[in-house]
């Protein structure tokens, strides 16, 4: 253990020369910090600390050049448009777009993934991880694994419908609104700002309350509270559109409301809205994560994430990892997204310039 | 100054009728329920007599507009009614929660409004520098994780394998400070780490794009030292930004508390919304939903009114 330690100390400190040597400012400040954290932390905490921060800069360098072979490949396959996007394109945004296609297969894919069913009993609850069970057990014996990738499915699913539908309502309203103008105009934006004025958590608490939970109600509850926030921007970014020229020639043209806003306003806004898509299924399946773990949501036998959490939590007092994993598994699909998309605003603002 | 009065007071005027509006709707989505509340609470087995009953201690027979200014008129004495599920006085359930959940709200507040202003201002002034990188790339994390996943990590580590913190934040009110602080430590770092990301994100957005205003490009041209521009021309100009950053944040932890407190066990107003969603217990779910909205309210209120007080420009709309 000690000769780790001294290994461990001893490379990077080599590292921290090296940077040092080949004037590599940026690297040498990582590595500096690095030495600076593990000689604090390893002097409170042992050399299990050590080790733990190994894995952990072990584990961001494979997902680094996972991604960046990810990218390198991509970039080969794709046709020549998107490859050359691709090449442009951060670390970040490549490790996004694989964790979302990771997802997404895994939900496509569920039954095939997964060793046993959703609801199936396999084994004792609270089983420890074994050959057939690879995570273990949840509190009524189920395979955790299973349940995982089922989740992927369920939770996903269910928060990728919900943010289609508010987008639509918010998109709709958002072009009504601006494109007529006037009372109309008002009389939603008003909507809008009372539907605001609570805080959206809360909000969805009193409804659910009300009309009980289920999971048809908790898409259209929060698909109703979510989708403000989209009438916004469209609002505005159609707002901008429709003063323009070629509107107002259009207009004169004799063209119909419905042309007008399907063919000369839609067309022009659908960037922001593709981000705006992916920002607001973050916070979506953040809210909807939230309230199956609070119970209220997606109700059992139904795998999802939150509730797998709720479940199997009281695990966690007894040093046990395996109830973190779903909820990793939501931080680390949001995170992706929000990769992603950050990618995409700078592609394009950079496009705009 | 004498234009600054007026607009806070319209300011101020439109809080109020906001927060009537928002208590309109927490009064009246209660009264969308399909059929008879009476029904739905005793369920369907009820005898006739029974509901009556239920429905003459309830006022049901009243009309709504009434009920709704019984019910107005009392939540502003402080009296929100009786629960349903024990029968107690729904302001005694709440009022020491409240307290609880100011405790905790303030706390986080206190750990994460000057690391979050330090961190947003250092990540502004060296933006695209690795500092500002990894800052950048810690806060999408702690940004995108859910709130319990942050707690659950922190009672993993801290409670569990190091036993530095209890993993169950259990206050009572004959507690003396130095151990609520202790029990509440957990809690109130799980909020911090959320909204210090938000404010720091905000905060280096808003003094990023004060950095590219003409002053500032005028003070760097006639040779003002670089710190001198950030102490005495960006930050007096930074203070509008912040102040409405920080207490647009301050109105979001409102709403963090409600996941933490449950993670945590913690006595707090959320925690109690939460149980009485689980038991369709009106009175109480209203309570708590018009307290939290009132706070998000003022908080958003005070980012208004911070900010015409702290930008004289805004005192004269165009």
């Amino acid at each position: 253990m000690v000769s780790f330690a001294i290994i461990y100390y001893a490379l990077l400190i080599i590292a921290c020369c090296v940077a040092a040597f080949y004037r590599q400012r940026s690297g040498l400040i990582v590595l500096f910090v690095l030495l600076c954290i593990s000689l604090i932390s390893g002097l409170l905490g042992g050399v299990d600390v050590l080790i733990n921060i190994t894995i952990g800069v072990a584990l961001l360098a494979a997902a680094g050049g996972i991604s960046y072979s990810f990218r390198e490949t991509l970039t080969y396959i794709l046709p020549n448009e998107p490859a050359k996007l691709m090449r442009k394109a951060p670390l970040t945004a490549a490790f996004g777009l694989l964790v979302i296609i990771a997802y997404v297969i895994a939900a496509v894919f569920a039954p095939i993934i997964a060793p046993f069913g959703e609801a199936q009993v396999v084994g004792s609850s609270f089983a420890p991880p074994d050959d057939v069970m690879i995570l273990g057990g949840d509190q009524l014996g189920r395979d955790l694994f299973s349940r995982l990738i089922y989740g992927a499915r369920n939770t996903v699913g269910i928060a990728v419908l919900t943010t289609a539908i508010a987008f639509i309502v918010g998109t709709v309203a958002g072009l009504v609104a601006a494109s007529m103008g006037g009372w109309v105009d008002q009389v939603l934006g008003r909507i809008v700002d009372i539907l605001m004025a609570i805080p959206q958590l809360i909000f969805a608490l009193l409804l659910l309350t009300i009309v009980g939970t289920s999971v048809v109600n908790l898409t259209l509850v929060i698909a109703l509270l979510y989708s403000p926030l989209i009438f916004r921007l469209v609002r505005a970014v159609a707002g901008n559109i429709v003063v323009m020229d070629y509107i107002e020639a259009a207009r004169l043209r004799g063209e119909s409301t419905w042309y007008l806003t399907t063919k000369e306003v839609l067309p022009n806004i659908t960037a922001p809205l593709a981000a705006e898509f992916g920002l607001r299924f973050c916070f979506v399946f953040l809210a909807i994560s939230a309230l199956s773990f609070l119970g209220l949501g997606i109700q059992p036998p139904t795998a999802d994430w939150g509730s797998m959490v709720r479940e199997n939590a009281s695990l966690i007092s007894f040093g046990l990892l395996t109830p973190l994993i779903p909820a990793a598994a939501i931080a680390l699909l949001t995170v992706a997204v929000n990769f992603v998309v950050d990618w995409m605003l700078h592609i394009s603002s950079g496009l705009k310039e | 100054m004498g234009g600054v009065l007026p607009l806070v007071g319209k300011r101020l005027l439109l809080g109020l009728v906001t927060l009537l509006i928002v208590s309109i709707i927490i009064f009246g989505a209660v009264e969308l329920l399909p059929g008879d509340v009476a029904q739905q609470i005793l369920g369907q087995s009820a005898t006739q007599e029974t509901v009556d009953a239920l429905r003459e201690e309830l006022g049901l027979n009243k009309s709504p507009v009434t009920r709704y200014f019984e019910w107005l008129g009392g939540a502003v004495q402080g009296d929100f009614g009786t629960s349903l599920a024990n029968k107690r006085s729904v302001t005694a359930q709440i009022a020491p929660r409240f307290a609880n959940t100011l405790f905790l709200a303030a706390y986080a507040a206190v750990i994460s409004v000057p690391l979050a202003i330090f961190l947003g201002v250092l990540t502004a002034l060296y933006r695209n520098s690795v500092f500002d990188r990894v800052s950048n790339a810690l806060s999408l994390v702690s940004i995108s994780s859910p709130e319990f996943f942050l707690g659950y990590v922190l009672i993993a580590f801290f409670a569990v394998q190091s036993q530095l913190f209890p993993s169950i934040s259990n206050v009572t009110s004959g507690m003396d400070f130095d151990e609520r602080i202790y029990r509440t430590t957990l809690p109130a770092v799980t909020l911090a780490l959320v909204v210090t990301a938000y404010m720091m994100r905000m905060t280096r957005a808003a003094i990023i794009n004060l950095l590219a205003s003409p002053y500032i490009e005028m003070a760097r041209l006639k040779g003002v030292p670089n710190g001198r521009v950030i102490t005495h021309h960006a930050l007096p100009n930074a203070l509008a930004p912040i102040i409405n950053v920080v207490a647009l944040n301050l109105a979001y932890l409102i709403t963090g508390v409600v996941l933490v407190e449950v993670v945590f066990v913690y006595p707090g107003v959320g925690q109690l919304l939460v149980d009485s969603v689980t038991k369709r217990d009106f009175p109480v779910v209203q309570a708590c939903c018009l307290i939290f909205a009132a706070t998000f309210i003022l908080f958003n209120l005070i980012a208004d009114v911070g900010s015409i007080l702290s930008n004289p420009r805004l005192r004269h709309p165009k």
